[in-house]
């Protein structure tokens, strides 16, 4: 799979355009998340995961940053990305199926607060951003 | 087999009643084959698919994506029994049309995201979580008669 430079620019314009509210779409993607696919609450035993929580805010804080910090770097995914690549691969070891899930719940989160800039063409080329993010943070595994 | 509380069936049914079934079905057919191109294998026979406008404005993209959706409102009444609700289209989309069950998958999902596109604050998480149980209930049920 390749970004070609209209996924770039759809990525980067998508990117722009959510802004500052990459952290409050980071913590709403997963709520929907823990709500839509109970088995990725596994992960988190040690957070409290009710609504509005401030540890789920945090993390989806962090997971939004490491998208802008992707977004960003769209030339080179595996360098950019190398160290949490190894944090998932050695540490926390999150099942490859679970990336897929979430990226549905990024995409309704963005289709939701963004309607009139998801377009198809927009939906597709951030649909393989998030692809290819998954691939890159797995690609330690094994 | 899925089971369904009263409010996700009072939740899918609520939402369901305000739905374009020919707009949003058109739509959901048409971004699954902009999203996911190679799922236009199934559809040789539509014409133009050369680009994402050609494929959102193909007439028989709109027509059988309306077909689509219009099945699955069918599902919405027969919630509780959906591998019976689906025995027949199973062993068509099997025997006959040959599609492979993630493609199933794959188009509930995109469902979901035009769902959430055009409901905005209605599209809550707790009404996304029934949806996204109804759209893998239904895939299921599709999947259920292949051999």
């Amino acid at each position: 799979m390749v970004l070609s430079p209209a996924d770039k620019t759809n990525i980067k314009t998508a990117w722009d355009k959510i802004g500052s509210h990459a952290g409050e779409y980071g913590a709403e993607a997963l709520e929907r998340l823990f709500l839509a696919f109970p088995t990725t609450k596994t992960y988190f035993p040690h957070f409290d995961l009710s609504h509005g929580s401030a540890q789920v805010k945090a993390h989806g804080k962090k997971v939004a940053d490491a998208l802008t910090l992707a977004a960003g770097h769209l030339d080179d995914l595996p360098g950019a990305l190398s160290a949490l690549s190894d944090l998932h691969a050695h540490k926390l070891r999150v099942d490859p199926i679970n990336f897929r899930l979430l990226g549905q719940c990024l995409m309704v989160t963005l289709a939701n607060h963004l309607p009139n800039d998801f377009t198809p063409a927009v939906h597709a080329s951030l649909d393989k951003f998030i692809t290819y993010v998954a691939t890159v943070l797995t690609s330690k595994y094994r | 087999m899925v089971h369904f509380s009263a409010e996700e069936k009072a939740a899918v049914a609520s939402l369901w009643g305000k739905v374009n079934v020919e707009e949003a079905g058109g739509e959901a057919l048409g971004r699954l084959l902009v999203v996911y191109p190679w799922t236009q294998r199934f559809f040789d026979n539509f014409g133009n698919l050369s680009s994402a406008s050609a494929i959102m404005g193909n007439p028989k993209v709109k027509a059988h994506g309306k077909k689509v959706l219009t099945s699955f409102g069918d599902a919405i009444k027969h919630m509780d029994d959906l591998k019976n609700a689906f025995a027949h289209l199973s062993e068509l989309h099997c025997d006959k049309l040959h599609v492979d069950p993630e493609n199933f998958r794959l188009l509930g999902n995109v469902m979901v995201i035009v769902l959430a596109s055009h409901f905005g604050k209605e599209f809550t998480p707790e009404m996304q979580a029934a949806w996204q149980k109804l759209v893998a209930g239904v895939a299921t049920a599709l999947a259920h008669k292949y051999h």
